[in-house]
């Protein structure tokens, strides 16, 4: 099968998906109690029947559930997620603007939590009943069972109360002046708390996973095949038992980028971070109907963008599952 | 390649390696002495769980540990002690001076590399060659042993190889340094009876052409007396009985050595002889808790058995010089 076949099968496949989520969180929000309505009433001191009946007909709230789901799924097949509601902007253009801080957000979490993690499970593999193994086993539960927003909240009170260094919310310091590499800087400060708050629930459980995983690996003979050639112990740790190790951590973390709003509202919102799960957070509120299911389309897409790359990171440090090759 | 030296090439002198259990410490190697001249062949045989695998481990340096701890005795390689080397020294040795070969040739190769990378690494290391030349060098190795197209087979990865062919993978992985002693473990228990023999033959032209002395280990006495020169038969971590592999096959003098003969078909059957019915040795090896013990520990499971057997540990004697046995009930042997 070639890397082709492979994008188009799983195209396909991740096509049916999404329409069936559509449907699916439409149906769900649409059977909701509260809507959009509702909201705008409440913001106008009160509203009688008449003309909560006018705020659904202009929105089309009022028409029949089958032509509201049609009319939404054929406005999506040309690009067009909706108008928000609440935020009174189309909802692709809201999405977009609050991406960039999202994916900054949870990449550079993700990739701190598996390069870090990685490292203390080998460290801790390397030596399974040494100090470090167990400092590192208590640490990622530790990380595993606080709260995310307490651990948040906790670093505030550490690093930008008692001992002031970090920025305490938001993504920018409107003040900074200076060329993009000052303001790159001042991005990479802001982040520095909220990235190291989220990563601390991934880290915990891909340090214990590279243990479990790199423990499997030390013991086979391949890794015994390495020690007899008289490689040194940081080649055979690295160069041929953590690359075979790798696996489970490359499945973990295409699972965890499912949870790439879910896990970040919390964070976003402790730190109020610019991104999507604040979004998410203000639209479900609001009962912003398209904005909800906007997002929510969103998130199912970066999942099946997520596991496609999976599959393809596999193929790559594994050649028994490589695509398109002979064998 | 041969610096000056007197005696033997390898020689284990009392070498006892202990374990710890949750029962206290056993010696799973129990003052174990065995010699090996420069190009020589040597048997290790034994049934499982007698310390052939941990003699070979202990000479390449890399006895698990923990459990395990040397606990006496030396390892002299060309005079000097492998017991008190460096890491780092012996990681000079391992794979350059003495290499080995491993029973599970499926598993033995890492699935993520080349096989071409995984011959040139070892040359690479030990050798100085920067990454052509090794390649080019790994290509031969392959070549020289009998694998096809070695140029295209270098880029294939092990699992595109059957298990016969991994083990000339590993061969030339063991040989790529022209090591001086080649420690191969069961190398072909994992294979079908035709690979087994092509394996063999590839071994002993390999050892004509390079000069290399092997160490054999294997449960088989058939494969013994194809391949080596001396035998060296282990049971629970002790020498029972050494000598050449003539002497011992016609005339084995520990019940144990006789036992194992007897187990192996057509060894000594003419083939107009009726066959003979296959015997087995009765009960199983000792478990670690009984290694050590001051006694002859086959004692449970030989028909010669006597009452000095279950008390006094018989130590090795000889009958003229190279035959040796450790016995109270020899079969034949010392008068």
């Amino acid at each position: 099968m070639s890397v082709l076949t492979l994008l188009v099968r799983r195209g396909g496949n991740g096509l049916a998906l999404l329409l069936a989520v559509l449907v699916l969180n439409f149906t769900l929000i649409h059977n909701a109690p509260g809507d959009v309505a509702d909201t705008i009433a409440g913001d106008m001191g009160g509203a009688d029947a008449e003309v909560m009946a006018q705020i659904r007909r202009d929105y089309g709230l009022d028409r029949p559930f089958h032509e509201q789901l049609l009319a939404y799924v054929g406005k999506l097949a040309r690009g067009d997620l909706g108008y928000s509601f609440f935020f009174n902007q189309p909802v692709t253009e809201l999405l977009l603007e609050r991406l960039p801080a999202t994916l900054l957000l949870v990449l550079s979490a993700q990739v701190l939590a598996i390069m870090l993690g990685t490292v203390l499970g080998v460290i801790a593999a390397r030596h399974p009943n040494g100090l470090l193994s167990h400092g590192v086993t208590i640490f990622a539960l530790l990380g595993f069972s606080a709260p995310v927003f307490w651990t948040g909240i906790m670093l505030i009170i550490l690093f930008c109360s008692i001992f002031p260094v970090f920025p305490v919310a938001g993504m920018i310091d409107v003040t900074v002046e200076g060329g993009w590499f000052v303001k790159t800087l001042d991005v990479l400060y802001h982040l520095f708390l909220p990235m190291v708050t989220l990563a601390s629930i991934f880290l915990a459980l891909y340090s214990r996973l590279a243990r479990a995983s790199m423990l499997d690996v030390l013991g086979t003979d391949y890794v015994r095949t390495a020690q007899a050639k008289g490689l040194s112990e940081f080649q055979v740790v690295y160069k041929h038992a953590l690359r075979n190790a790798l696996g489970p951590v490359v499945t973990l973390a295409g699972l965890q980028f499912s949870g790439i709003v879910s896990g970040a509202v919390l964070v976003e919102t402790v730190f109020s971070w610019p991104g999507l799960g604040t979004l998410a957070f203000q639209s479900i509120t609001a009962r912003d109907a398209p904005m909800v299911l906007g997002i929510l389309f969103f998130s199912s897409l970066v999942v099946i963008v997520a596991n496609l790359v999976t599959d393809l990171v596999y193929s790559l440090i594994d050649p028994r599952i490589r695509i398109g090759h002979r064998g | 390649m041969s610096e000056p030296h007197s005696g033997p090439l390898l020689s284990l002198r009392d070498l006892t390696v202990e374990f710890a259990t949750r029962d206290g410490t056993v010696p799973v190697l129990d003052r174990l002495s065995i010699d090996l001249d420069a190009g020589a062949t040597l048997g290790l045989v034994g049934e499982s769980g007698c310390g052939k695998s941990m003699t070979a481990l202990a000479i390449m340096g890399l006895v698990p540990s923990p459990p395990g701890r040397f606990a006496g005795g030396s390892i002299l390689f060309a005079d000097e002690d492998l017991t008190r080397a460096s890491d780092a020294h012996l990681r000079d040795i391992r794979g350059n001076s003495i290499s080995m070969i491993f029973q599970e040739p499926m598993t033995s190769l890492n699935p993520v590399y080349t096989i071409g990378e995984q011959i040139a690494e070892v040359l690479r290391r030990h050798q100085d060659l920067g990454r052509r030349a090794a390649w080019e060098r790994a290509v031969e190795l392959l070549d020289s042993v009998s694998i096809p197209l070695p140029g295209r087979r270098a880029h294939d990865y092990p699992h595109q190889l059957s298990g016969g062919m991994r083990q000339r993978v590993m061969i030339a992985i063991a040989l790529a340094c022209r090591p001086r002693i080649l420690i191969a473990d069961e190398p072909t228990t994992a294979l079908d009876v035709t690979v087994q023999a092509q394996i063999f033959d590839l071994l002993q032209a390999l050892r004509e052409e390079t000069g290399t002395a092997i160490i054999l280990i294997t449960h088989d006495m058939g494969v013994v007396a194809e391949m080596t020169e001396r035998v060296v038969v282990m049971y629970a971590g002790r020498m029972v009985e050494e000598g050449p592999v003539r002497d011992i096959l016609s005339e084995p003098h520990h019940p144990y050595t006789r036992g194992l003969i007897a187990s192996v078909p057509h060894l000594h059957a003419e083939v107009s002889d009726e066959p003979e019915d296959l015997l087995e040795i009765p009960g199983i090896v000792p478990s670690l808790a009984e290694f050590g013990q001051e006694r002859c520990l086959f004692a449970p499971r030989c028909p010669r058995v006597s009452d000095r057997c279950r008390s006094e540990q018989p130590l090795l004697r000889g009958s003229g010089g190279w035959h040796k046995a450790a016995c109270w009930h020899p079969e034949a042997g010392p008068a």
